[in-house]
């Protein structure tokens, strides 16, 4: 193919386009053949399946059909993000179920990103303790399957930890037992919904202050902090929204009761075990391609860098990273899915994610394939809307051809 | 394991996409032809259905499919076991990968009005429990406020936990799990306050995997109704027949005192109904496209429905049920068979 492109480039400008002729001769009217063959052969099968489908079951007395959606689940859920009752209907429970999957992805993808780019850098280190232990890192979370790992962490908490009627204390403000880990959250008012919006305010205020110290810089050479002052703004902003919402300080804070906790939040031993399960093993695949990704920046760029007399901190944040990153990109992508779509081994510890939802769905209703097309329906959206910021991050991250 | 189920479930979920036409009328043929009958169990609850190292099948819903095939094929071991999870089950009969379901299944309007199948009877009366660590000190389930209960998705449990809990404004947290080993896993290493299913699947379970069934206790309330039984494929009658009818037979030889010991005996009583039963005057098996001896071959391979329980599941047993609602009618249990005449 190279080679073939290599000659057809080398041919100089091409010839002036002849005119179509509708012959089996013309490579335009064949490809066009081919591909509408091509896509009546799909459209074909598929219809074939469908219809066979809906035949048989038809044929059997199975009902189908997405009108159970509107009925009552029934069912409770052990933990959710929304506000969701038994007497909900199905798409609810599903809601919660997507919630839930998309909980442990998101916090999943964000903490194991930070972990595998600190493992991925240690690699580089110059002290050979710190290498070694990134090293023994990878090797170990890499190689052990991941549903393994699940069971361990889950394994891990049930069984170490008390069990819930005396759940470990500190200070009375943090307990932890077989029941998960309960933490003491301010009690929620309209001044945190204030502070949220500051917060945001404050991005967009620290990403401007961003850009005009980098123009001074480039016009004056005067070097400002760009992430200390940057975060600063972001905070700064944060506290003014909470100050004018009247600064609340009440405090919830979690109490035993009976086989409850009352007041505080907690994260449940599942949630948990699948959170660290995900994170561990993808953040060793993160590290592997963070390490790949530096490694491939010309060592030259380092020595350059050395001879600007940029500290290793710098040359490791202005040269080196920023075209690591390109290499990056792409292959964290395919970290970011995977993770995304291992939560659905969540099922296996009792966490409710989408999967274990569309089970209990498919067991009430007998609805499988309904039920497994909304669990693909679900991974491939999420699927797909992670390529989509993905792939505008790595345009953006390119390099410019101009 | 998890991919493996999934990639189960989505081979029965294709095979409904490429199996052929529906066919009607047909179970009993194939099932001649291939000498076999294709059973779907449940892959291990004691006493209902276990298997043993060599691969030996035993338990009450195991001996309802190993009567079946002493009915139709002469031979109480030409069954072949599919072992099967409870999210499988339906979609391995509606395929066609299995003839009958006898695997603990709750009849229920849902699974008897749209799943495509025909329930045969109830071989086991149940009701949904709690198991709770005896050192725990619960004593009634009304006194789990707020606690969490350890269950296994793909059952009826769920929904009847959620409507106990309902009712009782106890604020039940379920944790779910796919397969009941971790879910049984998770109480015994008490994730969980309560674990819960039906009564005779915490006796199993108590008495397989606790590491002293003694510090278990099942508690008294039970919280549902939970009729066990087998289920056929819908669109063949005359099979269907032949399920609910061997499965009377266990019954009706109870009732007349036709065991696996005085089988040969009985075949010369002079007892109208038992001389019905085994074939010595009518031919109650042409009727449903066996020969006269059908209901013989059954109590030899079997015993009769008395026998199965005490066998499997009864006083003698680990589990040691109590025969209770699963008595016959007339000795103050619920089951009645109509009979064969």
């Amino acid at each position: 193919m190279a080679d073939g492109e290599a000659t057809r480039k080398n041919r100089g400008p091409s010839p002036p386009p002849r005119a179509r002729v509708w012959s089996w001769r013309s490579q335009a009217f064949r490809g066009l053949v081919f591909q509408v063959v091509a896509v009546a052969l799909i459209a074909f099968g598929l219809w074939y399946l469908a219809h066979n489908t809906l035949a048989n079951m038809q044929a059997r007395g199975i009902q189908s059909g997405f009108d159970f959606m509107k009925q009552p689940a029934g069912f409770d859920i052990g933990e959710s993000l929304i506000s969701y009752d038994a007497l909900d209907p199905y798409w609810k429970a599903f809601l919660v179920g997507i919630a839930n999957t998309l909980r442990v992805a998101i916090v999943g993808v964000i903490v194991a990103t930070l972990l595998g780019a600190a493992i991925g850098i240690g690699r580089f280190s110059r002290n050979a303790i710190v290498r070694g232990i990134c090293y023994a890192y990878v090797e170990f979370f890499r190689n052990v399957p991941v549903l393994i790992q699940l069971l361990m962490w889950y394994l891990l908490f049930i069984d170490w930890l008390p069990p819930m009627l005396d759940a470990a204390s500190l200070a009375g403000l943090f307990y932890v037992s077989k029941a998960g880990f309960s933490f003491p959250v301010p009690v929620w008012t309209h001044a945190y919904a204030l502070a949220g919006i500051g917060l945001l305010i404050g991005v967009g205020a620290a990403w401007a202050y961003r850009g005009w110290a980098m123009r001074r810089f480039e016009e004056t050479g005067h070097v400002r902090s760009l992430l200390l002052a940057p975060l600063g703004i972001v905070v700064a902003f944060g506290v003014l929204g909470w100050l004018v919402g009247g600064a609340p300080t009440a405090w919830s804070i979690p109490k035993p009761e009976g086989f409850v906790m009352e007041g505080g939040a907690s994260a449940t031993p599942e949630f948990l075990a699948v959170l660290l399960g995900l994170v561990f093993y993808t953040a060793a695949f993160i590290s592997e391609v963070v390490r790949a990704g530096i490694a491939s920046v010309a060592h030259g760029q380092v020595e350059a860098a050395g001879s600007l007399g940029l500290s290793r901190t710098h040359a490791m944040r202005l040269v080196i990273l920023p075209q690591a990153l390109r290499v990056i990109i792409p292959p964290l992508t395919n970290q970011y899915l995977n993770l995304t779509k291992n939560s659905s081994l969540a099922v296996a510890i009792g966490y409710p994610d989408v999967v274990s939802i569309a089970n209990t769905a498919l067991n009430q209703t007998g609805r499988a394939v309904e039920c497994i097309a909304i669990i693909m329906l679900v991974y491939l959206t999420t699927s797909l809307s992670t390529s989509v910021v993905m792939n505008w991050y790595n345009r953006r991250a390119a390099i410019k051809e101009r | 394991m998890k991919a493996l189920k999934i990639s189960l479930s989505a081979l029965a979920v294709a095979s409904a996409f490429i199996a052929g036409p529906a066919f009607a009328g047909k179970t009993l043929e194939a099932i001649k032809s291939r000498g076999q009958l294709v059973c779907g169990v449940n892959t291990g609850l004691a006493g209902f259905s276990q298997a043993d190292s060599q691969g030996n099948w035993t338990g009450l819903d195991v001996d309802v499919c190993r009567a079946m095939a002493a009915a139709i094929l002469g031979d109480g071991g030409k069954v072949k076991w599919v072992p099967l999870t409870a999210q499988q089950r339906f979609t391995a009969l509606q395929s066609g990968e299995i003839d009958i379901l006898s695997r603990n299944t709750t009849w229920t309007l849902t699974r008897d009005a749209s799943l495509g199948l025909h329930f045969i009877g109830t071989t086991y009366y149940d009701g949904q429990g709690f198991m709770v660590p005896v050192k725990s000190k619960v004593k009634s389930a009304k006194s789990m406020k707020g606690a969490s209960v350890c269950v296994q998705s793909g059952t009826t449990t769920e929904k009847n936990l959620t409507d106990y809990s309902r009712a009782n404004k106890l604020d039940l947290k379920p944790i779910v799990f796919e397969k009941q080993e971790a879910a049984t896993g998770a109480y015994f290493s008490g994730r969980c306050v309560a674990f819960t299913t039906d009564a005779s699947g915490l006796a199993s379970i108590r008495n397989k995997d606790a590491k002293d069934p003694k510090e278990h206790v099942i508690l008294p309330e039970l919280i549902s109704k939970e009729p066990l039984g087998p289920a056929v494929r819908r669109g063949d009658d005359e099979f269907y027949a032949i399920a609910k009818w061997v499965w009377f037979g266990l019954l009706e030889a109870e009732e007349y005192g036709i065991n696996q010991a005085n089988v040969d005996q009985m075949k010369t009583s002079q007892d109208p109904v038992v001389m019905r039963v085994l074939g010595t005057s009518e031919d109650t098996g042409k009727l449903l496209g066996l020969d006269k001896d059908w209901m013989v071959r059954v109590i030899k391979t079997t015993g009769n429905y008395g026998e199965i329980f005490e066998r499997n599941v009864g006083a003698k047993t680990p589990l040691a049920l109590p025969r209770g609602l699963n008595n016959l009618w007339n000795k103050g249990g619920l089951q009645y068979a109509p009979p064969i005449r």
